[in-house]
């Protein structure tokens, strides 16, 4: 695909907001790296302000930066941004789509504007919609869609060309968990496709169900690159969760526990009735410390598992919560 | 859903010429679409002129005098052309700050096609818009008595005047729509479109006026169209025989020029700042 063989290369990348007219400098990316392999989801992780965004329009060639050096699908983005235009898909943190015409109006729009000429545009219209479960909407106005049809139809916008490499900025926040699914189901076609997508969100499980690598974000830097499962270890995978009912109950309780314990510890924690651990067979985990409970006849308040959060990783990673502050 | 062919679609191969004038008219036909999908817009965009005719025309026009003599209405008429183009830039600035905050905007300039397009298409839509305004106008101004007296290639000179205005507008538009942060916000350039049309001659002459209000009145762009308008329709003009109202036809070229120098530029500057 280039000279680096990776369809997204960013290398130290800088990319500074104010330090005008006496308004402090903020650097959203400070050195950020990224090495996205062709055909694959990679994953963008970083909590809210943490340069997501920043990064995608860097690479979308819709920003320019300080310091670094940037190339998608082989070409440098600084000295070829046309051609890399010719290259990639967008789908912003909101929904880039035409909100007064119809889906269809929208998917032929941006067709002719991707020169496909009057009858491609509509051909590739008519294909996308069908591809994206949209034909019975797509006479439809926008304004008329659901959160997660107006993703699709956003999605469907940037596959027009078929791109090579297609970035996904948070593509299923403020979605409902059929939103969520929807889209999520879109992402896995588009990848069986051969498209390289570079998937940015808030959610540690997203990027687990999707990516195959993931890069976490802080502060404007990547902080950590590994695969999910990787991730996972490194923050200490799925666990569960036992209440006992009564504390004397707990050294029971803790011997159920550890019987599932995954290696790790079994945590006792300080409101005196919780224990965890991690497990590596999440149902089996599960069934296994409730039947062993039952069958000692120790009552529980609660009992159930836990997937680590991004507020996990960040924990493990950097030593501080994702309570960054607030930012767009 | 089945996987999706990687670069099956490429368009036919033309010129770097024909594809910008190919991605202006797409433009065009996106904002003409939005006024076919949305016929009740286009029925208040143009009836809100008649309305202001009639309202201005006869609740005004039995109070008015125009100075020099002749009938208000007929004063009246190229006035309210001229105040239908000027405030066209809102509709301008409204489309560009919905685009930029839906993230439209932002999706066009990640795409392969002729950045300049999305305002150049936009303006050329206005355009469009102001024609049909202006065709309604004068035929409601036609029915209530207005004549054009001066001819038909005067009175096509007095159209054409009027669309150079509304032309160079549109990069005043294009320009605070890129400027403002919401199209609520947008809105609050009426506060300052409403005195700019009414401190011009449009309504009133300037001489009636207190004198540096008059002063500003004759001195604004607006004016001098309404004038050459008025002087090429072959209606009253009530000049106050400062020099520009005296050189009207020539300033309604030049201010034109002179917004659209300044302005286009700094549309441009403000386009390209996006990627700061
Ligand atoms: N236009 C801008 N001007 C100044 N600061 C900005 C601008 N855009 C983003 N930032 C800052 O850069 C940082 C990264 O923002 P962003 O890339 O939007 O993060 P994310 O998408 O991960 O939430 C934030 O601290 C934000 O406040
Ligand atoms: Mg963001």
């Amino acid at each position: 695909m280039s000279a680096s063989g990776y369809a997204v290369l960013a290398e130290g990348v800088v990319k500074r907001y104010g330090g005008r007219k006496g308004a402090a400098e903020k650097r959203a990316l400070d050195g950020f790296d990224l090495a996205v392999r062709p055909g694959t989801v990679h994953g963008l992780l970083g909590p809210n302000g943490a340069g997501k965004t920043t990064a995608v329009r860097v690479l979308a060639t819709l920003l320019r930066y300080d310091a670094g050096r940037v190339e998608v699908a082989g070409l440098d983005v600084a000295r070829e941004p046309r051609g890399v235009r010719g290259r990639i898909g967008l789908t912003g943190q909101y929904a880039a789509v035409d909100e007064v015409l119809t889906g269809r109006q929208n998917l032929e729009m941006f067709g002719r504007l991707f020169h496909l000429g009057r009858a491609g545009a509509r051909r590739r219209a008519g294909e996308l919609l069908e591809r994206f479960d949209l034909v019975e909407a797509a006479g439809k106005g926008v304004t008329e869609y659901s959160g997660g049809m107006r993703r699709r139809l956003d999605l469907a916008a940037s596959m027009i060309l078929a791109p090579a490499v297609l970035f996904l900025d948070e593509p299923t926040t403020g979605l409902d968990p059929r939103g969520r699914g929807e889209v999520w189901d879109a992402v896995r076609a588009l990848v069986a496709g051969g498209t390289t997508v570079l998937l940015t969100t808030q959610y540690l499980d997203e990027a687990d169900r999707l990516a195959s690598h993931i890069t976490v974000i802080d502060r404007g830097r990547a902080i950590a690159d590994d695969s999910p499962d990787g991730l996972k270890d490194r923050v200490g995978g799925d666990r569960i969760e036992v209440v006992a009912a009564e504390a004397a109950d707990l050294p029971a309780v803790a011997k159920a526990v550890g019987r599932v314990a995954g290696g790790g510890l079994v945590v006792t924690d300080d409101t005196g009735r919780r224990v965890h651990t991690q497990v590596s067979d999440r149902v089996a985990a599960l069934t296994e410390v409730a039947r062993a409970l039952q069958d000692e006849g120790i009552a529980v308040e609660d009992i159930g598992l836990r997937r680590p959060s991004l507020d996990d990783v960040f924990l493990r990673l950097t030593g501080h919560g994702t309570d960054l502050e607030v930012a767009a | 859903m089945t996987a999706l062919e990687l670069n099956a679609h490429t368009g036919p191969e033309r010129s770097r010429a024909h594809w910008l004038l190919a991605d202006c008219w797409n433009i065009t036909r996106r904002s003409l679409t939005h006024y076919q999908r949305q016929p009740l817009a286009i029925v208040w965009q143009l009836g809100f002129p008649i309305v202001s005719v009639l309202l201005y025309g006869y609740v005004f026009g039995s109070a008015m005098k125009v100075p020099g003599g002749g009938d208000y209405r007929e004063f009246l008429m190229p006035g309210m052309f001229a105040t239908t183009m000027t405030m066209g830039f809102m509709s301008t600035a409204m489309a560009v700050v919905t685009d930029a905050g839906k993230g439209v905007i932002d999706r066009f300039r990640s795409m392969p096609m002729a950045p300049s397009a999305v305002a150049v298409g936009r303006g050329a839509a206005d355009l469009v818009v102001a024609c049909a305004e202006l065709t309604i106008l004068a035929l409601t101004a036609l029915a209530i008595g207005w004549r054009a007296g001066g001819g038909p290639l005067e009175a096509a000179g007095a159209f054409g005047l009027l669309l150079l205005l509304r032309f160079s507008l549109i990069w005043v538009g294009v320009w605070l729509g890129l400027m403002v942060p919401t199209p609520e916000s947008a809105g609050g350039l009426y506060a300052v479109a409403f005195p700019v049309t009414m401190i011009s001659s449009a309504l009133v002459a300037p001489s009636l006026m207190p004198g540096w209000l008059g002063t500003a009145a004759a001195w604004n762009p607006v004016s001098s169209t309404v004038t050459a308008a008025r002087e090429l329709f072959g209606n009253p003009v009530a000049s106050g025989g400062t020099w520009v109202e005296e050189h009207a036809l020539l300033m309604a070229l030049v201010w034109p020029l002179v917004i659209t120098l300044v302005f286009l530029p700094l549309a441009v500057r403000r386009f390209q700042r996006l990627s700061r």
